[in-house]
C-alpha cells in the first residue's frame, strides 16, 4: 500500500531528562501521524519502537534532547540530539547488553544494553554522532515503500 | 483465544480497560526488560512482567500488545494506570509467579 502523504510533513518533540512519565509521547504521536498517513502497520511499529527507544536514552541519560522527525512519501528521518554525557566508545555502546545505566534504571527494566541495537535493527540508516560532554546526535531513516 | 477467555481460565484481575478484554491473544511474552519486549515479542501478545511502573503501558502501546499481566500479587501504581486508561492497554493482576503464568498460558494455547 502507498501511503498518501502529499509533501513533506515535519515535526519536533522536546524531552527532558529525567522525565520517565512522559517517555513514550514523541512515539505515540509519530506513530498517530504515520497511522493518519495510511502507513503500513509494521513500519509504524519499527518507527514507534526506534523512536522510544531514542527518547529513553534522552529521559536515562541527558539533561535535555530534542527530536525531529521529516516524513516524505519514500521515507521517515527521525534525528534525536541530546545535552548528555556523550558516548566514549561507540563501538562498544552498540554492542548488544552493554550499558552505562544506574542501578535505579535497571530495577525498571532499562538499561539492558538494548537501546541502540534496537533502534539500529528497525532502522534502514543508522548513524550516531557523539562528542563527550557535549552530548550525541542519532539519526535514523526507515523506509516507507518496501 | 479471546483476553477475556485466558483471564476467566487463571483467574486475573482487570486493573484497566476493560474493552481490551474483547481482543484476540496470538501468544504471550514473558520478560523484565522492556527492550528486550520491544524487540522479541509479537504483536497481539499477552505480556508477562513484575514491571509496574508507567513506562509498561507505552512499550505494550507501541508494540501492540494485546495486554499486560503483572505477576506476583504487585499492583500498578496509580498513574500506571491512569495512563493504561488513556491509551487503551489493559492491565490484568495474579498472585501467581511469571513462571506459573506462562506455563499456564503455554499450556492453554498449545491445546
Amino acid at each position: 500500500m502507498t501511503p498518501e502523504i502529499n509533501g513533506n510533513v515535519e515535526g519536533s518533540f522536546q524531552l527532558i531528562g529525567g522525565n520517565f512519565t512522559n517517555a513514550g509521547e514523541a512515539s505515540t504521536q509519530l506513530k498517530m501521524k504515520l497511522f493518519e498517513f495510511g502507513v503500513d502497520d509494521a513500519i509504524i511499529r519499527r518507527a514507534a519502537i526506534a523512536t522510544f527507544e531514542a527518547e529513553m536514552n534522552v529521559i536515562i541519560y541527558a539533561a535535555a534532547g530534542q527530536l525531529h522527525y521529516y516524513i516524505t512519501p519514500e521515507n521517515i528521518k527521525i534525528r534525536v540530539e541530546d545535552m548528555g554525557p556523550g558516548i566514549e566508545d561507540i563501538e562498544q555502546a552498540m554492542q548488544e547488553g552493554y550499558s552505562t545505566a544506574p542501578e535505579w534504571v535497571r530495577e525498571m527494566g532499562w538499561g539492558a544494553g538494548m537501546g541502540l541495537p534496537n533502534m539500529k535493527r528497525n532502522s534502514d540508516e543508522f548513524m550516531i554522532e557523539s562528542v563527550v560532554g557535549e552530548g550525541t546526535t542519532v539519526h535514523m531513516t526507515i523506509n516507507l515503500n518496501e | 483465544m479471546k483476553l477475556s477467555e485466558l483471564a476467566e481460565k487463571l483467574s486475573l484481575k482487570i486493573a484497566s480497560h476493560t474493552e481490551g478484554m474483547n481482543g484476540n491473544i496470538t501468544g504471550a511474552y514473558s520478560s523484565d526488560l522492556l527492550s528486550d519486549v520491544m524487540a522479541n515479542s509479537k504483536v497481539g501478545n499477552v505480556w508477562i512482567t513484575l514491571q509496574t511502573h508507567i513506562n509498561i503501558v507505552a512499550v505494550a502501546s507501541l508494540k501492540g500488545l494485546a495486554g499486560i499481566i503483572i505477576v506476583g500479587n504487585r499492583q500498578p501504581q496509580p498513574e500506571t494506570i491512569e495512563k493504561a486508561e488513556a491509551e487503551k492497554v489493559t492491565i490484568l493482576t495474579t498472585s501467581h509467579t511469571a513462571y506459573e503464568t506462562a506455563g499456564q498460558i503455554y499450556q492453554i494455547l498449545s491445546t
